[in-house]
């Protein structure tokens, strides 16, 4: 029969679920349907090149100062190793395929062509908004990207399901807006106002007005901290914990006005552009900035860090736009737009797309941070009706909303938005429970401030302390401690005359002296004894070669 | 003239999702939850993790409530505890008034009591079919009693044994018709014998406690007066080792997984764990009681074991650990004189002077009774993130905090100082004299006398 056949060809490798079995003489099933014990399947290996993107450092070699902990070593690095090929064998569970747009010259491929080409939901995601009356406007996606806030200068807020296109809420402050952000979750958004900033609900209802954040420019939220960040006009940079109300930090930067400000979503440093051309990074913990970079020898226009947290551009009106590898520190390219030129607004897709904004232009360039040079033309190409007073990608869309003088333009940009997303994280399609449920967790696992640091600590082994506690180890050596401040007791019956004081003093500076110097003498001979052990087994075998080497006198 | 326009060649693909794809069809499906282990998605991935290592190290603390009830009914303080090796919920007791009581631990109820012996009754064991147990009290007799599955005990004594004089400690064989009571000698006793088939004296002090081995089951252990343990095989006739000490020992209790090794509660506040291979060094040394330790049990997964203090705590060690990982104490609690582990692991009793057994829950924070597959994976979540941030600096205070009793708060610093004043005194006297006159000795060696074959 046929499985007999199979048994014999089957290899070592070859895979075999379900297998026929011989009807048994007692009236067995014909089939089993589990696995026969002496079966072996054999699941095929990750490729090299597809686990090395899940592998995380170095393999740890050799060995430890014990076996115990050479295995507990081995242990450990066999988890990662497990972790990367599980995390390489689930690629396959990542079924969204990236956007991408293909052909010649596709900076000419206009809005009106793409629209044309692309299916019906796709369609629905260009469009313009012409709010003319209240502009230039100032916008923020969601994190799961499914929902919009504009905030027109002339006091227009709006919050929408931008998908849906339907409107949360609508209203007029009556103020200046200078930024608009939402906190959390689509509940809740801050409006940086002309003197104070204000919470709104969805609905547009005022829940807070914050009167410690005054003149406030820029707004950003990190929401793993549940911390508001906002810079103001007058050069203070201040944290707000929204999930308790309390400032956790406020900084007066003396940079004067701090109209640009972006956040790096991987550290959550705060990065600040200056005026006098430099970029300042920002912890809540400190009050001098955590880093310093020149970038510029002229007036900042923009800064924006990629969703990776390793690359930062920066614009300029010296008509540069510049990429920083934030790892090292340096500068990996820079770019100089002609004269007329000025290259303002910025903003990294989540894919690693740039936008970039010049007046009423915006252009969108791919790979700009492995790139040398700049490329000759732009992968897209937009230009909108008036002067972009802000640029944000959507997350998890690939969308480019703009907000301009007239109002609000959404533009599609094939290949910007991560297909695949975590609904741990941000669920585009999340329920009204899942979204409750989403809010406690957040609570829950909110990290704490004092954790932001230019480089996370918290995975890493403290040496500094280990260090000053093996030296103060060290030190103790269980003598009677140093008696250096000593006043000699007064004494009856000439006892405390002048010479007698002093021959009590100096018999204790000198026990004090004799216990420094046996200190000094027990390290020498503790390390004469180590020397004396490591020479014992550095010894090398004698060879006949000694004779020739060189002596030391 | 109007511009001539040339068709563009391009391929277009946009990210457009189905909402289908990304929704659950009917209410009654879970939501559908895809996930990307892409790093970048995960920021703060280890910062996350260890908030919630910290919140489950906290919630284990908030969550701490070992003290599950008294059993109440003795009317003077406990003497003796015992556990039956057939029956889970079932627990007996003595007092000094001469008082054995049943206990159902599932109810918290006293089954069953009996007056058992003129004084106190000194110590129980229950008989290895677990239909009976035995008791030896101070007027100088052996009892051996009948108790039903209900967990009646019969009035009358099936068997009564006269001796001439009072036997202190009673334990019985593992698997044969035979026990072992001690007191001036240790005597062994087998099937229906009026006189013991076989006695042991190693010196002249009488003997205060007694152990079978449950896996070896013919070695048996026992403490004497004169600070020594001693090990007999019941099959020969005399001992096979003796170990002094320093101090006494008050009670042995042999590990159920490693047949080898018993662990000893000694009067120097310490516990001292011994493999019988070899008895001129501890394997281990379990500090942190600062009173005299009066009695030790094992867990039945042999690693961890509970001990009662005369410091009027009961703690909790790991068996490879020298400090106790935890420590149980209640303001009314006073001397605590036994301790004992169940046999399903869960949960512990303590017999103390005022009269009471406490019921304990083996793992503080544990939460008992039947789980839920979900909260089982959340549990084992957090013991794992626990285990992975145990070593932080915030995380290890919190989970090594323990309110303690303002008398022990204070001796346990006593006693450090006292330790770091002898250790620097020993430092001293060794700089000062010729080199190697004062010998570094072990912790672990310091309170062997002598070993004896």
């Amino acid at each position: 029969m046929a499985s007999s056949d199979n048994v014999q060809k089957g290899g070592k490798g070859k895979v075999r679920y379900f297998f026929p079995k011989e009807p048994d003489k007692n009236g067995g099933a014909k089939f089993s349907f589990s696995r026969r014990p002496n079966e072996r399947i054999e699941e095929q290996a990750v490729p090299k090149h597809k686990l090395k993107k899940w592998q995380k450092g170095e393999k740890a070699e050799g060995y430890a100062k014990t076996k115990f902990h050479t295995q507990k070593i081995q242990a450990q690095e066999e988890v990662f190793e497990t972790v990367a090929e599980k995390s390489a064998r689930s690629e396959l569970l990542c079924t969204e395929e990236a956007g991408e747009l293909e052909g010649e010259n596709t900076f000419q491929i206009s809005q009106h062509e793409i629209k044309a080409s692309a299916d019906e939901a796709t369609q629905q995601k260009i469009f313009d908004l012409r709010l003319d009356q209240f502009g230039p406007y100032r916008m923020d996606y969601t994190r799961n990207g499914r929902h919009l806030l504009l905030g027109g200068a002339k006091g227009h807020v709006a919050a929408f399901d931008w998908q849906s296109k339907k409107l949360h809420c609508e209203i007029n402050v009556m103020e200046t807006v200078n930024d608009v952000k939402w906190l959390h979750q689509e509940t809740m958004f801050a409006v940086a106002q002309k003197k104070w900033t204000y919470c709104y609900d969805n609905q547009g209802i005022e829940l807070h007005c914050l009167k410690h954040l005054d003149s406030v420019l820029r707004l950003e939220f990190l929401p793993y901290h549940f911390l508001l960040c906002s810079s103001s006009a007058k050069g203070y940079l201040s944290y707000l914990d929204v999930s308790i109300g309390k400032e956790i930090s406020g900084i007066a930067t003396k940079q004067g006005r701090l109209d640009i400000m972006t956040v790096n979503p991987q550290s959550a440093i705060v990065h600040l552009g200056h005026a006098n051309g430099t970029v300042t990074m920002w912890t809540p913990n400190m009050k001098e900035p955590a880093g310093k970079m020149l970038c510029h020898a002229s007036v900042l226009r923009d800064v924006a860090v990629d969703a990776t947290g390793r690359f930062m551009a920066t614009t300029s009106m010296d008509r540069r736009l510049k990429v920083f590898d934030l790892r090292m520190y340096r500068e990996l390219s820079r770019y100089q737009y002609n004269r007329k030129q000025c290259p303002g607004l910025l903003d990294f897709s989540q894919k690693g797309l740039l936008a970039v904004s010049r007046d009423n232009v915006v252009e969108l360039y791919r790979d700009m941070a492995t790139l040398s040079e700049r490329p000759e033309k732009p992968y897209l190409y937009h230009r909108c009706e008036r002067l972009i007073t802000d640029v944000a990608f959507c997350p998890y869309e690939d969308v480019l909303g703009l907000g301009h003088s007239w109002g609000f333009s959404s533009i599609v940009v094939p290949g910007a938005g991560e297909a695949n997303y975590d609904a741990l994280e941000a669920n585009p399609f999340q329920s009204k429970a899942q979204r409750k449920q989403t809010e406690v967790r957040m609570l829950l696992d909110k990290v704490h401030p004092e954790m932001i640091t230019l480089d996370s600590e918290i995975g890493k082994v403290d040496l500094q302390t280990a260090k000053e506690l093996q030296e103060e180890r060290n030190k103790k050596k269980y003598l009677k401690p140093d008696k250096i401040d000593f006043t000699p007791r007064h004494k009856m019956k000439g006892g405390s005359k002048a010479s007698k004081v002093q021959k009590r003093l100096k018999g204790v500076q000198e026990e004090n002296m004799r216990a420094k110097v046996r200190e000094i003498v027990r390290a020498k001979q503790a390390e004469g004894k180590f020397d004396a052990q490591n020479a014992k087994r550095k010894g090398e075998k004698a060879s006949a070669l000694d004779r020739f080497k060189k002596k030391i006198v | 003239m109007a511009a001539v326009r040339k068709k563009k060649n391009f391929s277009l693909k946009v990210l457009s999702r189905n909402p289908d794809d990304y929704k659950r069809e009917t209410k009654l499906d879970i939501h559908k939850a895809p996930q990307n282990p892409e790093s970048y998605l995960h920021p703060f991935a280890v910062e996350r993790e260890y908030k919630r290592a910290l919140n489950a190290t906290k919630l284990e603390r908030v969550f701490a409530k070992p003290f599950l009830c008294g059993l109440e009914g003795h009317r003077d303080s406990i003497e003796a505890l015992a556990k039956f090796p057939t029956r889970l919920s079932h627990v007996l007791s003595s007092a000094s008034d001469g008082e054995i009581r049943l206990w159902d631990l599932t109810t918290k109820k006293c089954l069953s009591h009996v007056p058992a012996h003129d004084g106190v009754v000194h110590s129980l064991c229950a008989h290895r079919s677990g239909n009976f147990f035995l008791s030896c009290g101070q007027d100088t007799n052996i009892k051996l009693w009948a108790c039903s599955e209900e967990g009646e005990i019969n009035p009358e004594p099936v068997r009564t044994i006269l001796n001439k004089y009072v036997y202190q400690s009673i334990d019985h064989h593992e698997k044969e018709d035979m026990f072992v009571a001690c007191g001036q000698s240790l005597d062994l006793w087998v099937g229906d014998r009026a006189q013991p088939y076989q006695s042991y004296k190693w010196g002249l002090d009488s003997m205060h406690f007694v152990k079978f081995n449950r896996t070896e089951t013919h070695l048996v252990a026992a403490c004497a007066d004169d600070r020594s343990i001693m090990l007999y095989d019941t099959r020969g006739g005399a001992g096979v080792s003796k170990l002094v000490m320093r101090l006494k020992s008050n009670a042995i209790s042999w590990n159920p997984m490693q047949a080898f090794v018993f662990t000893a509660a000694c009067d120097d506040y310490n516990l001292y764990t011994y493999d019988i291979r070899n008895l001129r060094m501890a394997t281990n040394k379990h500090e942190d009681h600062i009173a005299a330790v009066m009695d030790v049990d094992y867990a039945p997964t042999g690693k961890e074991f509970a001990t009662a203090g005369y410091d009027r705590a009961v703690r909790i060690f790991n068996h490879t650990d020298g400090h106790s990982r935890d420590v149980y104490h209640t303001k009314r609690m006073q001397r605590v004189n036994h301790i004992m582990w169940s046999m399903d692991n869960k949960y512990i009793l303590s017999g103390s002077d005022e009269m009471n057994v406490r019921l304990w829950k083996a793992r503080a924070s544990e939460k008992l009774g039947v789980l839920k597959p979900r909260e089982k994976t959340a549990i084992n979540t957090a013991e794992r993130l626990k285990r992975t941030f145990k070593d932080h600096p915030e995380i290890q205070r919190i989970s090594r905090h323990r309110h303690l009793p303002r008398l022990i708060y204070h001796y346990k610093q006593e006693h450090q100082d006292i330790k770091e004043s002898q250790k620097r005194k020993e430092s001293n006297r060794r700089f000062h004299s010729k080199p190697g006159a004062v010998p570094h000795v072990p912790e672990r060696k310091k309170q062997v006398v002598d070993v004896k074959e």
